[in-house]
């Protein structure tokens, strides 16, 4: 058991993980080759697995529904759209139009998708005006010094700010191309060395946790 | 009269060899293309001071030298160099400065590997036309891109670098680690919940098991479950990916039985949502307002929906912990969210949070690493300098090393 459980995955890793990182520096057609069928691989298992996330829905909201649980009513909508989706999609035959007419899965998909998720990103605009209202508070000098940079980019970016102060587009580049540029590379090069370290880890079997439970086991 | 004339024919007796010479390209052979797939050449020849864009260069290939040649491809004779940059100094298929065309292999001329082609340069200038001698090459896919030995020689190093903190650690377990104030938040976020009474929600990213962020969120998560289950406080995590959700039970799993609180465990603890971003989000924001959990984690890599995910999040009170290596969603967290683990802080967190020699002695190597790496930067920013400054490529053998070549 704990050589299907340890010793089988921790072995599986390393073989992959040193394959495909070996990969990375052949450019024989067999290591291209290798990494398409992988990735066709990876593909159908997340086919599978979307099954195990299904189940996994299927059960948290009928739990819900069984039990009543304060805003259950929430899961029922789930549930009925759910089962409409499917047997939508299995009528239009998976298809969203057919010789150029919408089928209903097509009417489905623009008619209530599409807007939902329009109004899902459009409150970002929203969210964006009250978190930079809470964040440009000049409550300290760091505060202060993002809100005098935000105005300064923000009068740089729009034609009335240039128009206003011509000076700021040249502040705005440098701040983007010298200040901004060079703190997101140091983020970046500390980003690398971290997956790097902990690619490293994974493959020679150091990090472990990823299995479940502790290291020590 | 008579004598002009006769020195004009002269002249132009004289001038047609010496016009076929400036033509003829000096030195073109045809190579394999290094450091590729197969299906490809390459052709070299020296560069003349007289190229100019009005001097026509045309390859021709033929697949024997009976055949009839075939143009595949036409271009002025100033362009096609080899620039600084192209290639490192150690795999270089020809000089700096000379001409260098990579065929591939196309519907209208395919290359086939290991089959001899024959190729041909016309040279045309005005009414002139110069045809260079035939050279011959086959095709071949190379095992190793030698262009990238320097990037696989950092790779070992590091790993060497790696593995001797890791051993420097174990002897000596009293690594100096610097405060992480997102980390040493985990406790006090865990135990404002239990003292609340409400769930801790913990995000493990929109990324699959594929990303290195999404692997270090789960290895988090185990850590923040251990507590959970000290604390016997509900866990919620909710899940974009199938596959991560499958390994996130398993991980949470095994914290509760690691910290002897198995019969705590609930399975649908770990649970899906949709594969779809803001169906997902949608979701999450009504878990956030209905159940208003007491602490929120966004571990892993974010993209339009982090700021949706964490000002919902703040709405309700919560405290919030992000660690992120989506450096453009960065400025959301930070400005949204209590504490946020910026980048690499998100890969130490294990680290920090288990207080394991072998894994802390890894955060030594990777700050090796860095140390090395702004040592270069400094080191290569100045002798670029200095080599455009004098006019010398000599610097060039010692900043190639550091460069990326694909």
């Amino acid at each position: 058991m704990i050589f299907l459980k340890r010793q089988l995955p921790l072995a599986i890793t390393f073989v992959m993980g040193v394959a495909f990182a070996i990969q990375y520096y052949v450019p024989h057609p067999v290591s291209e080759e290798a990494i398409t069928n992988v990735s066709k691989w990876m593909q159908i298992i997340s086919g599978f697995a979307l099954a195990l996330g299904l189940a996994s829905l299927f059960h948290v909201h009928a739990v819900k529904i069984k039990r009543q649980v304060p805003g259950w009513g929430y899961s029922l909508v789930l549930y009925i759209t759910m089962v409409v989706t499917i047997v939508v999609g299995f009528w239009s035959r998976g298809e969203t139009t057919v010789d150029g007419a919408k089928t209903g899965l097509g009417w489905l998909y623009d008619n209530m998708m599409v807007p939902l998720q329009g109004t899902m990103f459009s409150i970002l605009a929203f969210f964006i005006a009250s978190a930079a209202y809470r964040a440009f508070r000049a409550r300290s000098r760091e505060a202060s010094v993002l809100l005098v940079s935000a105005v300064l980019v923000m009068m740089g970016r729009v034609p009335l700010g240039q128009f206003l102060l011509p000076w700021t587009w040249d502040v705005t580049q440098w701040l983007l191309n010298v200040v901004n540029s060079a703190v997101r590379r140091a983020i970046l090069i500390g980003v690398s060395m971290g997956q790097v370290a902990l690619s490293l880890k994974i493959i020679l079997g150091i990090e472990r946790a990823y299995l479940g439970g502790g290291r020590d086991q | 009269m008579i004598l002009p004339a006769f020195l004009l024919f002269v002249l132009l007796l004289l001038g047609t060899p010496a016009l076929a010479a400036t033509l003829t390209p000096e030195g073109f052979r045809a190579l394999d293309t290094p450091n590729d797939a197969g299906k490809s050449l390459s052709l070299a020849w020296k560069a003349s001071p007289d190229d100019r864009a009005d001097r026509i260069v045309q390859v021709w290939m033929a697949e024997s030298p009976a055949a009839p040649f075939k143009k595949v491809a036409e271009f002025p004779s100033n362009t096609r160099y080899v620039k600084p940059g192209d290639f490192p100094w150690w795999a270089q298929p020809a000089g700096k400065g000379d001409h260098y065309v990579k065929l591939v292999s196309s519907q209208a001329f395919p290359i086939e590997d290991g089959k001899p082609y024959f190729v041909k340069l016309l040279v045309r200038a005005g009414d002139q036309e110069v045809w260079s001698e035939v050279a011959e090459a086959k095709a071949a896919p190379d095992m190793f891109n030698t262009a990238q030995a320097n990037n696989l020689a950092f790779v070992v190093v590091f790993m060497g670098v790696l593995l001797a903190s890791i051993a420097a650690a174990r002897r000596n377990p009293h690594v100096h680690l610097r405060r992480i104030a997102g980390l040493d938040a985990v406790e006090e976020a865990i135990g404002r919940s239990t003292e609340m009474g409400r769930p801790i929600l913990y995000l493990t990213g929109s990324g699959g098991m594929d990303e290195v962020s999404t692997i270090a969120a789960t290895v988090i998560l185990g850590e923040v479950a251990k507590k959970v289950a000290h604390y016997d406080t509900s866990l919620k995590v909710p899940h974009r990916d199938p596959i991560v959700m499958a390994v996130c039970q398993e991980i949470v799993k095994e914290a509760y039985i690691a910290a002897g609180r198995p019969d705590a465990y609930k399975d649908d603890s770990n649970f899906f949502i949709t594969s779809d971003q803001f169906s997902y989000t949608a979701a999450v924001d009504g878990i956030m307002l209905r159940e208003k959990p007491a602490a929120n984690f966004f571990m892993g890599s974010y993209f339009a929906e982090s700021l949706l995910l964490t000002e919902a999040g703040a709405s309700t009170g919560a405290i919030q912990i992000a660690g992120t290596d989506s450096d453009h969603q960065l400025p959301f967290f930070v400005t949204t969210c209590d504490y946020t683990l910026i980048g690499e802080e998100l890969y130490a967190a294990s680290a920090y949070l288990s207080r394991e020699p072998v894994l802390v002695g890894t955060l030594r190597g990777q700050d090796i690493g860095k140390a090395v790496i702004m040592s270069v930067l400094i080191l290569g920013t100045f002798l670029a300098t200095v080599g455009v400054l004098l006019d010398t490529d000599w610097f060039s053998y010692l900043l190639d090393l550091f460069k990326d070549f694909k």
